[in-house]
């Protein structure tokens, strides 16, 4: 069988795809009677073009390889977990209570205690889905989504009748000591006297999550357990065969799925707000879905998908701050994405690849 | 060749078909034709193109040139609808019907009159009892599928091409999932046809069915028609080696068996499955070192489990013993990793679903179950450099092809795939071998090599239980066969002191006392 450069496959398509998108979304901007030039160029200025916009960018983005690796690792078992987002909350509890209840002496030692924690505290929320699926074949999507709402409620228990200092008015907990601080962009790489990264939330968290997609990139192709995974995945009955145990894999992919979104709190509870706040996840578990969609389960892939994610959501929030386009509009642009680069992925891939099957054969012959 | 007086014009014909798929040539100026009211043979090894020419014919694929002619007339089939238009009916090696819904539904969907069903329900009865009469087709139009034995699944797929008004009916390997019996009425179903003047293609990979049932034979070898034949003037030497390119050993060579010490005993086994019907009813078997035992018996007929439960991914009853060591048979310490530490490799009846991870490369495939052995691994990460070198030496040793190991496996063909499969569990030189349907969807250059695998591996010593619904099969490669029916085994005798005769009527569920008894 003739097949596509490896190049083609892996940004071509994507690109063409996203072009798409982009065309599409230009119609709807249009529809409501802005400029679609203008909007791109004010969502390129704001996320791109500043290191302050970067600085959100990058933020946002690591938030997105956590939950995407996240989607990926569960997605290699065939298992599409949907419950990062509740993850990555209670994942921000595990993040507050070590930040508020251990003196750390030095941030450095904070991130490590407050990463356990947050991927403890994740993996925990996700063993319940897990186990009812492994033992009991309740439909994890199902158990998923529900363990998000039951994890917002449990966090906005936690927050006004337990971890909220007396006489606050606003359900949070109280700051972590100042020790526990993330060194951000502008103190790691700003000269003295600069502005560069001002303001910005992107913190050292951003390297703890490339660290996450070489993790998941060697668990998944270079280790025994990445080898049940993928087995599991692509074929239970011959799992089973060679005698990898469904429950022991199901139970497994989900804590390390769970693992990763409770990650992402490290970068949000402690990193940004530095403190236990309400929403602090902003909706990131189900991009997350996106991000492995688009990044087809790859780290790199994950990588490159936050990345565009995460220029969108910054885009996005400098698009509501200074036009009449209503923030919500870049949910629809996402969605475009989406639909172009998941759902409808075959009809960009399958003209190309035909096009690339006459052209070889054309230099064939 | 043809009379240029025949009256009746030919019912197919194909002139300088080609098809590629990138650099690969699968069909090459392929022309072919077909005379009505006749059973026309497409044999080939796996991948020598027929099925490509077959999907070409029903419009799954354009041919990049050449022509089609039905009944003398030129024509174009761009899709299976006018495949359908004219006159062609496919049945499916893996059929296409929907499980759940009875015969008749299933015969009418895609060829419903209009928006209620209950006329074209009505009208299909009708044809349908019209057609049971005239072809001998009975089936009962209410009955589930997923109710219906294999064979009588298969039917409904001829009634309904029969249905559509095919006059030209393709079969793709159409007894590979047949018992002996149904191959049988199959084939007189067929014959029926022919009778009453549809043509019939049959592609298969079986000599015998070609040689007993066919007029004329096709040949194919790498996408080419290597010559057009009448069956009555060829052998199936002869026929073998045009489609293999060299001579091929059609017999399997045996030597005497040695058999030395017990090395898997089985002593009352039961098998209950998921929705409590006991599959297996207490089963008592012994293989020996140096000895083939064969297992033969209609499908579903507790075969399966019985390989299940020994490779470990089914639990059981009773006693199952390796070397004199007890293997449990539920719970922990009887998944399949623990039987080939005590030393059973397992050979599974379905390659794709068992056996490989079809996405996988076949470097990866050749330590599948054994993945977790200490030789593969490299510190906390697998050796994948060792395993791939290895592998690729293997498949050289094995004469996959082709040698590529980081080629998936689902881009092998079934023959290779199982090589990929064999060689994996022959070479961790087990003490005992399982090996279920060795040689399904194999083709003969394949099949000859794999069971003189089997043959070697048994000269050394090994115990080996042969699971097979091919009796052929079975009567050559085993030194002692046991007849599976209704989850018992209704005799065991000597392969050179049985015939399929004898072994059909056990199979069918007479038992070796009764028979004698008679």
């Amino acid at each position: 069988m003739g097949k596509m450069p490896l190049w083609a496959d892996a940004i071509l398509v994507p690109l063409i795809s996203l072009l798409l998108a982009a065309f599409f979304s230009a119609l709807v901007i249009l529809g409501i009677g802005e400029s679609p030039v203008e909007a791109f160029t004010l969502m390129v200025d704001g996320a791109l073009k500043r290191s302050a916009g970067w600085g959100y960018t990058l933020y946002y983005t690591t938030n997105f390889i956590f939950t995407g690796l996240a989607v990926a690792v569960a997605f290699h078992a065939r298992l599409f977990n949907i419950g990062g987002e509740g993850q990555a909350m209670i994942g921000g509890v595990g993040v507050a209570l070590v930040c508020l209840y251990i003196p750390w002496p030095h941030w450095s030692l904070a991130i490590v205690g407050a990463s356990i924690a947050a991927a403890l505290f994740g993996a925990a929320w996700a063993f319940i889905p897990a186990y009812l699926q492994a033992k009991r074949g309740s439909h994890i999507v199902i158990t998923t989504i529900m363990f998000n709402y039951i994890a917002f409620s449990v966090l906005g228990y936690l927050l006004v009748e337990v971890l909220r200092p007396t006489g606050q008015m606003d359900p949070a907990s109280a700051s972590f000591p100042e020790a526990t601080h993330l060194p951000n962009f502008h103190e790691m790489f700003a000269p003295e006297g600069s502005r560069m990264f001002r303001g910005a939330p992107a913190n050292v968290t951003f390297f703890l999550s490339l660290l996450a997609c070489v993790f998941v990139w060697v668990l998944i192709w270079k280790t025994r357990l990445g080898y049940d995974i993928r087995s599991f995945g692509f074929s239970e009955t011959a799992a089973k065969y060679a005698g990898i145990s469904p429950v022991r894999i199901t139970v497994i992919a989900m804590l390390i799925s769970g693992a990763l979104a409770g990650m992402m709190s490290v970068n949000t509870t402690l990193g940004e707000s530095e403190r236990l706040i309400l929403n602090s996840t902003e909706g990131a578990g189900f991009v997350g879905i996106a991000v492995a969609l688009m990044g087809r389960n790859h780290p790199i892939g994950i990588l490159m998908a936050a990345l565009l994610f995460g220029f969108l959501a910054q885009g996005g929030a400098e698009l509501a701050l200074w036009t009449d386009i209503p923030r919500e509009l870049i949910v629809v642009i996402q969605a475009l994405v989406i639909l172009f680069t998941g759902a409808l992925d075959n009809m960009v891939r399958m003209p190309l690849e035909k096009l690339f099957l006459t052209l070889g054969r054309k230099e064939n012959a | 060749m043809a009379a240029p007086a025949t009256p009746a014009p030919l019912a197919l014909e194909l002139r300088g078909i080609s098809k590629a798929f990138g650099p690969v040539q699968a069909n090459k100026d392929i022309s072919i034709s077909v005379r009505p009211g006749t059973i026309h043979g497409i044999i080939g090894e796996n991948g020598a193109g027929k099925s490509t020419l077959m999907s070409i014919l029903y419009g799954f694929y354009k041919a990049d040139s050449g022509e089609i002619y039905i009944r003398g007339q030129k024509t174009s089939i761009p899709d299976s609808q006018a495949a359908i238009a004219a006159g062609i009916g496919m049945v499916f090696q893996h059929f296409k019907l929907v499980e759940n819904f009875t015969v008749l539904e299933n015969i009418i969907l895609g060829a419903e009159d209009g928006a209620l069903l209950r006329p074209s329900l009505a009208k299909a009865r009708k044809e349908l009892k019209q057609l049971a009469t005239e072809y001998e087709l009975n089936v009962d139009p209410d009955a589930m599928i997923e109710d219906l034995s294999v064979g009588h699944q298969q039917r409904v797929e001829i009634l309904k091409a029969l249905y559509r008004q095919a006059e030209i009916l393709i079969l793709d390997e159409p007894t590979g999932v047949l018992t002996p019996s149904e191959a049988d009425q199959l084939f007189r179903i067929l014959d029926r046809l022919r009778t009453e003047g549809k043509t019939i293609i049959l592609i298969t990979h079986k000599l015998r069915e070609i040689m007993e049932y066919t007029d004329t034979v096709s040949v194919m070898r790498r996408g080419q028609m290597t010559a057009t034949v009448k069956t009555a003037e060829t052998t199936p030497e002869g026929l073998a080696e045009l489609m293999v390119g060299r001579k091929v050993l059609l017999r399997v060579d045996k030597k005497p068996a040695q058999p030395g010490a017990e090395i898997l005993k089985i002593q009352n086994l039961r098998v209950i499955d998921e929705s409590g019907v006991e599959r297996v009813k207490g089963i008592d078997l012994t293989v020996r070192a140096g000895e083939i035992v064969g297992i033969a018996g209609v499908a579903g007929n507790g075969q399966s489990e019985l390989l299940e439960v020994l490779g470990g991914f089914q639990d059981a009853t009773g006693s199952v013993q390796v070397n004199g060591q007890e293997l449990p048979l539920t719970g922990a310490g009887s998944d399949g990793q623990a039987r080939r530490a005590a030393g059973i490799a397992h050979v599974p009846e379905d390659r794709q679903k068992e056996g490989l991870i079809m996405e996988f490369a076949a470097w990866e495939n050749s330590v599948f179950g054994y993945h977790h052995e200490p030789e593969y691994q490299n510190g906390i990460l697998m050796d994948n450099k060792g395993i791939l070198t290895k592998a690729a030496d293997q498949m050289e040793r094995f004469d996959v092809r082709p040698p590529h190991p980081h080629l998936a496996a689902k881009n092998f063909s079934g023959g290779n795939q199982q090589k990929i499969v064999v060689a994996r569990e022959i070479e961790r030189n087990p003490d005992v071998l399982l090996i279920g349907q060795p040689t399904r969807g194999v083709d003969i250059g394949a099949i000859e090599f794999i069971h003189q695998q089997i043959m070697n591996l048994r000269d050394q010593g090994k115990a080996i239980l042969l699971v097979s619904v091919e009796l052929e099969e079975v009567l050559s490669l085993a030194d002692r066969v046991a007849v599976m029916f209704d989850g018992q085994i209704m005799g065991e005798r000597q392969a050179s002191e049985t015939d399929e005769k004898e072994l059909g009527l056990m199979m069918a569920g007479v038992s070796g006392a009764q028979k004698e008894a008679i």
